[in-house]
C-alpha cells in the first residue's frame, strides 16, 4: 500500500466511517483526515474531522496542508431523497471539481484519487443490455437531475484521469446499496407494507450491501487499481422475488403508461418515489461486477443476501427500535481526546496517531536490517524475495539510499516476473 | 424476433473474466436474466406440449446438429403473427436432444418496454437482442441462443410471401458469433409460416395501441387478444442444418465486414434452398 497521508470526504456516511475505522487500525497510514456536511456517525480513533460546505471548496488548502497523497471522494449524493436538488447538485457537480482542482496544480502531493460513482451513470432504458460493462455508455441521455450529475462527475473524473496519469484514479460504480444504516429511495420503498411497482413489469435490480461499498473502497485504497469498476453484488433479483425474499406483497399500484402522473399522486401522500427510481421500476438493471472481482476482491453479500439482511433488520428495527443513534459526534470531546496533555497515553494509543507531514513511522524494511547490507550483498539477497517484498524494498530503496545499482536489479527482476 | 445490433460489445479488458461469473443461489427464483424455471415448466407442460405433440405434431431432423455443449448460434427463419417457432425449436431440443439444453431467445427490445411482455418473455427465456447479452451468453455462459435475423421483417410479412426470407440485417449475428467463437447451426421450420399468417395490417391501430404491429388474421382481431393465438393446425417439420464453424477464420474475422456479410448470405442461402427442398416434399400443409 502507497497511501500513507489519507483524505476521506462523505466521512459521515456509513461508508465513509467504516473505511476510517478500517484505515486508523493500519499503522503504514499516518494520518487520516475527513470532511462531510455534517459530523461523522461512528466513532473514530485518530481520524479528523472537519465540516465543509456541500461545495467542498476549500479542501484544496486542506490538501496541501495536510500534504494528503491519497483522496477517498465517497461523498456524490446518488439518492434525490436525501437531500434538494440545488445541494445535490452543488455537492455533486461543484463539488467534484472543487475535489478535482485540490488534486491537481504544479507540486500537488495527490498521487491516488478513489471516486465513489453510482451505476445511476448507465441509467435504466429500454434498449440496455442485460449488465452493463465498465466501457458501455447509457443507451438514452440522462433524464433525472441526480443522473445528470453522476454522469457529469464521473465524466469529469475520468477526463481527471487522462490528463493527469501520474496520479492512479480509481473510478467505482456502485449499485444500489442497501443496509441497516442507509435511508435511501428502495429501502424506503421496501419499508412500506407493500412494495410498489408498475403494472406489467417486473424488472430485474442488482443490489451491494453497505459493507461492500466500504469493502471495495477499502480495497481500492489498499491496491493500486487504474481504471473504472462497476461494484455490485453477485446475482440479479427481479422486483417480485425481492418482495418475496422481504415477505411483502408486490403491490401494482402504478400504471404502465402515465406512470409520472400517477407517481407524483403517491408523492402526496408520503411515498418518496424518486424520479430515477421509476425507470429502475420499469427496466431495471443489471451490471457486470467481474472486473472487479478479478482485483482480487471478494463481495461479502450476494444481492440475495443484502436483501435478506434488510428483511432482518426490518423486522429487529420493529421490535428493538433502530441503533442508529448511539454515537453523537462531540466535536470538543474529540478535541480533548486527540490533543489535551491531561489524557491517560494508553487512552490514545488503542489505535496509532495521526502524524504530521514528513514524519514516518520505521518500517518493515528499514527493521529487518536491509539497510546495513553492502549493494552487493542486497543484490544477491534479491532473487530469493518474492514479488511483494520486492516491490517495497524497492520503494524502500528508492526513498532512502537509492543505490542504482540495487534499483537496476529490482527493477530487472521485476520486468522478468511481469513476463514470466 | 431478432434485432439488428447497433453497437458492438466492448472487447474483454485484458483478462478472462470467466472464472469469475457468479454461480446461481440455489434458493433462487430466477436466474441472473431473469428467468423461471417454474414459469417455463408450467408452460412446457401445458400450452408448448400440446402445441408440439398435437396441434402442429412437429417432425425433428438432425438434432445432432446442435452441440451438446459449449456456446452456439441457432439461426431460423420466422415467421407468424405471434410466431410459435421458437418455443417449437426450444421444445425440440428439450424432447429430442440426448443432452437437453436449454434455449435463449433473442426478442426486440420492444417487448422490453411493453407492460405485460416485459414480465413474462424473460420469464421463460428470452432476452433483449442486444450484442453484448448475445456475447455474454455465447462466450462466458456457453449457452444455445436462437435468433432470427429476419426480425421484425419476417413476423410482419403477409401469408402471400411465406418462405420467402427476408433480408439479414447487417448480419449481425455472424459478428455474434464470431466474436464469441461459437458455430452457428441454421434451422429451417415449415409449417409456422401456415399456422399463423397475416393477411393485411392495420396501420393506424397499430400506432394507437403502441404495438409492433396489428395484424389481421384468421383469428385476430375479431376473437379478440386469445384470438392471437388462434394458430392453424399445420404439420410443423424443423430441420436443424450442419453447424459453420467460426472458429477458424482468423484472428479478429469480425473486423472483416465482406466475410461477415459472405457468412450471413450463405447461412440464409442455406436456409432459403433447404425450405424449398422441404416445401417441394410437402403433399399438405395439415398432414405434412
Amino acid at each position: 500500500m502507497t497511501s500513507r497521508r489519507i483524505l476521506i470526504t462523505g466521512l459521515s456516511t456509513h461508508w465513509g466511517g467504516r473505511l476510517a475505522q478500517a484505515l486508523e487500525q493500519d499503522p503504514a497510514v499516518e494520518a487520516i483526515i475527513g470532511v462531510d456536511r455534517r459530523p461523522p456517525k461512528v466513532e473514530l480513533q485518530r481520524t479528523e474531522f472537519l465540516r465543509v460546505h456541500d461545495s467542498h471548496s476549500l479542501i484544496g488548502r486542506i490538501v496541501e496542508a495536510a500534504e494528503i497523497d491519497t483522496v477517498v471522494d465517497t461523498r456524490m449524493v446518488v439518492d434525490s431523497i436525501v437531500t434538494t436538488p440545488r445541494l445535490a447538485h452543488e455537492n455533486n457537480v461543484t463539488g467534484t471539481t472543487n475535489v478535482l482542482a485540490a488534486c491537481s496544480g504544479a507540486g500537488n502531493p495527490v498521487r491516488k484519487l478513489v471516486f465513489k460513482s453510482s451505476a445511476h451513470y448507465y441509467g435504466a432504458e429500454r434498449a440496455d443490455p442485460a449488465f452493463f460493462t465498465e466501457a458501455m455508455e447509457r443507451t438514452e441521455p440522462a433524464r433525472t437531475l441526480i443522473e445528470r450529475d453522476v454522469v457529469e462527475a464521473d465524466g469529469a473524473v475520468r477526463d481527471f484521469a487522462t490528463k493527469r496519469p501520474d496520479v492512479t484514479v480509481t473510478v467505482l460504480r456502485f449499485a444500489d446499496a442497501l443496509g441497516p444504516s442507509l435511508r435511501t429511495s428502495l429501502s424506503h420503498l421496501f419499508s412500506l407494507p407493500g412494495i410498489p411497482a408498475i403494472l406489467g413489469f417486473d424488472p430485474r435490480l442488482q443490489f451491494i450491501h453497505e459493507d461492500d461499498v466500504a469493502g471495495c473502497l477499502e480495497h481500492a485504497v489498499r491496491d493500486d487499481l487504474p481504471g473504472v469498476y462497476n461494484a455490485a453484488g453477485d446475482g440479479v433479483l427481479v422486483l417480485s422475488e425481492v418482495a418475496d425474499l422481504l415477505g411483502k406483497p408486490l403491490a401494482p399500484v402504478l400504471p404502465p403508461w402515465g406512470t409520472g402522473l400517477a407517481a407524483s399522486v403517491l408523492r402526496r401522500v408520503g411515498v418518496r418515489l424518486a424520479p430515477e427510481t421509476l425507470g429502475l421500476l420499469r427496466y431495471g438493471r443489471g451490471v457486470d461486477n467481474r472486473a472487479f472481482k478479478a482485483t482480487g476482491y471478494r463481495y461479502r453479500y450476494t444481492s440475495r443476501e443484502t436483501v435478506i439482511k434488510l428483511r432482518e433488520h426490518q423486522r429487529t428495527a420493529a421490535i428493538v427500535g433502530s441503533s442508529q443513534e448511539a454515537y453523537r459526534y462531540e466535536r470538543d470531546l474529540e478535541e480533548f481526546l486527540r490533543r489535551s496533555p491531561s489524557v491517560r497515553p494508553s487512552a490514545r494509543d488503542a489505535a496509532p496517531a495521526n502524524l504530521p507531514p514528513g514524519e514516518r513511522r520505521g518500517s518493515a524494511v528499514a527493521e529487518a536490517g536491509y539497510d546495513d547490507l553492502g549493494a552487493d550483498e542486497l543484490i544477491a539477497l534479491l532473487p530469493s524475495l518474492e514479488a511483494v517484498a520486492l516491490a517495497e524494498l524497492a520503494a524502500h530503496e528508492r526513498e532512502h539510499a537509492a543505490r542504482p545499482e540495487v534499483l537496476r536489479a529490482i527493477a530487472g527482476l521485476q520486468g522478468s516476473e511481469d513476463s514470466g | 424476433m431478432a434485432q439488428q445490433p447497433t453497437t458492438s460489445p466492448a472487447p474483454a479488458p485484458g483478462t478472462d473474466l470467466r472464472p469469475y461469473l457468479p454461480g446461481l443461489e440455489p434458493e433462487r427464483q430466477v436466474n441472473d436474466w431473469g428467468r423461471s424455471e417454474r414459469v417455463e415448466a408450467f408452460f412446457d407442460r401445458t400450452l408448448t406440449e400440446f402445441l408440439y405433440r398435437l396441434w402442429f405434431r412437429c417432425e425433428i431432423e438432425g438434432i445432432e446438429n446442435v452441440p451438446a455443449d459449449g456456446g452456439a448460434l441457432l439461426v431460423s427463419n420466422h415467421a407468424g403473427a405471434l410466431p410459435p417457432d421458437a418455443a417449437m425449436i426450444g421444445k425440440a431440443i428439450k424432447e429430442e436432444h440426448p443432452h437437453p439444453r436449454p434455449l435463449y431467445l433473442t426478442a426486440e427490445h420492444f417487448f422490453k418496454g411493453y407492460p405485460g411482455f416485459s414480465m413474462l418473455l424473460p420469464k421463460i427465456g428470452a432476452v433483449p437482442a442486444h450484442p453484448a447479452n448475445v456475447h455474454r451468453l455465447l462466450y462466458d455462459e456457453g449457452q444455445l441462443v436462437l435468433v432470427f435475423p429476419e426480425g421484425r421483417k419476417g413476423t410482419e410479412k403477409l401469408y402471400k410471401d411465406r418462405y420467402r426470407l427476408r433480408r439479414f440485417g447487417r448480419g449481425g449475428f455472424v459478428e455474434a458469433a464470431m466474436r464469441a467463437r461459437a458455430p452457428i447451426v441454421p434451422i429451417a421450420v415449415v409449417g409456422a409460416e401456415e399456422a399463423a399468417p397475416i393477411f393485411a395490417h392495420i396501420r393506424p391501430l397499430e400506432r394507437l395501441t403502441g404495438l409492433l404491429y396489428f395484424p389481421i388474421t384468421p383469428t385476430f382481431p375479431h376473437f379478440g387478444l386469445l384470438g392471437m393465438f388462434g394458430f392453424l393446425p399445420a404439420k410443423f417439420r424443423i430441420r436443424f442444418l450442419r453447424p459453420v464453424r467460426t472458429d477458424d477464420m482468423g484472428e479478429r474475422p469480425w473486423d472483416d465486414k465482406a466475410l461477415v456479410q459472405t457468412v450471413a448470405q450463405d447461412v440464409r442461402a442455406t436456409i432459403q434452398d433447404e425450405l424449398v427442398e422441404m416445401l417441394g416434399d410437402r403433399r399438405s400443409v395439415w398432414f405434412g
